[in-house]
C-alpha cells in the first residue's frame, strides 16, 4: 500500500511537466522534418523528386512554349518522409523544422519557374 | 443459468484498438470468447503491387505506428538478404539503437495503457511521461516521434554525431532511473497485484501449442526471442531472453517493465560499440526469389515473406504480426475469467489490431 504517495508528492512539489503549448512553444529540433519547400529558382524540373515520392503527393511538368515548369505538391498527401530531398540532385527541395500551420480548406503547393536551358556541351 | 451474449468493442473506452469480442457470459463468469477482426484493413500488401520496392518501406512502416521502425528494418532484411547487400556494421548498430528506442516507448505505452485498463490514472501519466524522453531522442536523431523512416535498403539515411551519442546516453540513463523509481508502483501495488495476480492464466503447454509470441510466450516460462536469431548487431551484444513463470497478467506486465530496463542496457552496449564508418551501401538492381524474415517486435515475433520477379514491383508481401500470433492465446485466456478482468487480460497481450488486419 501506498507505494505511489512519495511519487505523488514530488510531483505535487515540484514543476509542471508540461507546458502552455500555443502560447509556449519548444525549439524544434535540426533534424525534425516539418515542412516541405522547394526553392524554384534552383529547380531543373527533373522529376525525381515525383518518381522516388512513396505517397506520389508531387507532380512535375514542364510547357515547352513558355519555357515555364510547375512544380505542385499535396501537403494533405505527403507524409513527410524526407525522400525527395535526399534524392534531389540540385538540393533545391528543403524541409523546415517548424509545423506545417493548420488550414481550413484543402490548398496545393504550386510553384511556378523558369526551366533552364540545356547546357551546351563544350567544342 | 442464463447465457448472455455481451459484445466487447469494437469501439471500447479501455481500449485504443477496434478489437471485437463477443462474450458468452454465465452468472458475469465468461464462458467463450468469439473474435471479429476485419474493422480497420487497409490492403497494404496488395501495394506491393503498384509501389517499387524502395518505396514499400514507407508503406511498412505505416503497418503499426508503435514498432514502425522494426517493421521496415525487417522488409529491409529481407530485401537484402534476396539482393545479397551487405549492410555496412556501422548501419546494423544504428538499426539496433533505434529498434531498442521503439521497444523502450513502446513498452512504456504499453505499461501506462495497462495502468490504464485496471484505473490507475496516477501511474498512465508517470510511464507517458517517461516516453516522452525517448520520443524526443527519436525526434532529434530521425526527424519524426513516431514514423521515423530511417532504414532503407542497404543502410540507414541518418547517422549519429557523438555529441547526439552522449546526449542519448544521458537520456537513457535518466528514463532507466525514473522507470526505476515505478518499479515498487508497479510490481508490488496492492491495486496492481489483486488486478493481475491470478488473472488470465495461460500455461507454459498451451502457450507453447498456441503459437503464442513475444511477451505472452515469455510471459508463460518460454524463453524464446527472435533476438537470439543475431539479426542486426544482436550477434555482438549480450543478452538473455526475460522469463517469468506464473503466465498470467502479473506475469506478463513484470516481463514488459523488465525489457523496458533490458532494452535500456542494449542501447548502453550499442552505443559503447558503435564502429565508424559507412552507414549505407548502394544498391543496384531489383530483387529475385523469396524470403522469409523474422525479428523481435516488442509484442512478439514478426515474420515477413517477400517475393520478388526481377522487376522494381514484387510480386508479394506477407507480414504477419504478433497479435496475429497472440489471438488464438487470448481466447484461451478469457473462458472462466470474470466480466470485469476482460479489458484486462485483453490488455496483457498487447493487442495491436492495425497490425493484425494490415
Amino acid at each position: 500500500m501506498l507505494n505511489m504517495t512519495p511519487t505523488v508528492l514530488k510531483n505535487l512539489l515540484s514543476k509542471s511537466s508540461t507546458r502552455m503549448y500555443p502560447v509556449e512553444k519548444r525549439e524544434p529540433f535540426d533534424r525534425y522534418r516539418g515542412e516541405l519547400f522547394n526553392n524554384i529558382d534552383d529547380c531543373i524540373f527533373c522529376k525525381k523528386c515525383q518518381i522516388k515520392c512513396p505517397s506520389q503527393c508531387i507532380t512535375v511538368t514542364k510547357d515547352k512554349d513558355s519555357g515555364t515548369g510547375t512544380w505542385v505538391c499535396d501537403p494533405f498527401a505527403c507524409v513527410y518522409c524526407s525522400i525527395c530531398v535526399d534524392h534531389c540532385p540540385t538540393n533545391s527541395l528543403y524541409m523546415k523544422p517548424v509545423h506545417r500551420a493548420p488550414s481550413a480548406e484543402r490548398e496545393m503547393i504550386e510553384q511556378v519557374g523558369k526551366v533552364k536551358p540545356p547546357k551546351k556541351k563544350a567544342k | 443459468m442464463a447465457r448472455t451474449i455481451i459484445p466487447f468493442g469494437p469501439q471500447h473506452p479501455v481500449l485504443p484498438e477496434p478489437l471485437h469480442v463477443k462474450l458468452v457470459v454465465e452468472d458475469e463468469i465468461v464462458q467463450e470468447a468469439i473474435p471479429a477482426l476485419g474493422y480497420v484493413h487497409r490492403g497494404l500488401e496488395k501495394l506491393a503491387e503498384i509501389r517499387d520496392y524502395h518505396q514499400m518501406i514507407q508503406i511498412v512502416e505505416r503497418v503499426c505506428g508503435i514498432c514502425s521502425n522494426i517493421h521496415s528494418m525487417c522488409y529491409c532484411q529481407g530485401i537484402e538478404e534476396i539482393m545479397g547487400v551487405e549492410v555496412p556494421d556501422r548501419a546494423k548498430y544504428l538499426r539496433t539503437i533505434w529498434s531498442e528506442l521503439h521497444r523502450m516507448h513502446s513498452h512504456l505505452l504499453w505499461l501506462g495503457l495497462f495502468a490504464d485498463a485496471f484505473g490507475f490514472e496516477a501511474l498512465f501519466m508517470q510511464f507517458w511521461r517517461i516516453r516522452e524522453r525517448i520520443m524526443d531522442i527519436n525526434e532529434a536523431t530521425t526527424g519524426s516521434r513516431v514514423i521515423t523512416s530511417v532504414n532503407v535498403v542497404g543502410g540507414v539515411r541518418q547517422d549519429l554525431t557523438p555529441e547526439m551519442c552522449s546526449w542519448i546516453l544521458s537520456e537513457v540513463n535518466t528514463a532507466e532511473k525514473e522507470i526505476k523509481g515505478l518499479q515498487n508502483t508497479i510490481l508490488n501495488d496492492y491495486t496492481v497485484c489483486t488486478r493481475t495476480k491470478g488473472v488470465g492464466v495461460l500455461t507454459k503447454e498451451q502457450a507453447y501449442d498456441l503459437g503464442a509470441a513475444g511477451p505472452t510466450l515469455r510471459g508463460s516460462g518460454v524463453a524464446s526471442d527472435m533476438r537470439l536469431l543475431k539479426y542486426a548487431a544482436f550477434d555482438k551484444i549480450d543478452f538473455e531472453p526475460v522469463v517469468e513463470n506464473d503466465g498470467d497478467c502479473y506475469a506478463r506486465s513484470t516481463v514488459r517493465f523488465r525489457e523496458t530496463l533490458q532494452s535500456a542496457e542494449l542501447v548502453r552496449q550499442a552505443l559503447a560499440g558503435l564502429p565508424q564508418g559507412e552507414i549505407a551501401t548502394k544498391v543496384k538492381g531489383n530483387p529475385e526469389g523469396e524470403v522469409i524474415t523474422r525479428v523481435e517486435q516488442p509484442r512478439g515475433e514478426c515474420l515477413y515473406y517477400i517475393k520478388g520477379n526481377g522487376s522494381k514491383y514484387l510480386d508479394r508481401v506477407r507480414i504477419r504480426t504478433p497479435t496475429f500470433a497472440n489471438i488464438p492465446p487470448l481466447l484461451a485466456m478469457l473462458p472462466h475469467c470474470e466480466l470485469a478482468d476482460v479489458p484486462v487480460i485483453i490488455l496483457s497481450i498487447d493487442p495491436c489490431i492495425s497490425c493484425t488486419e494490415r
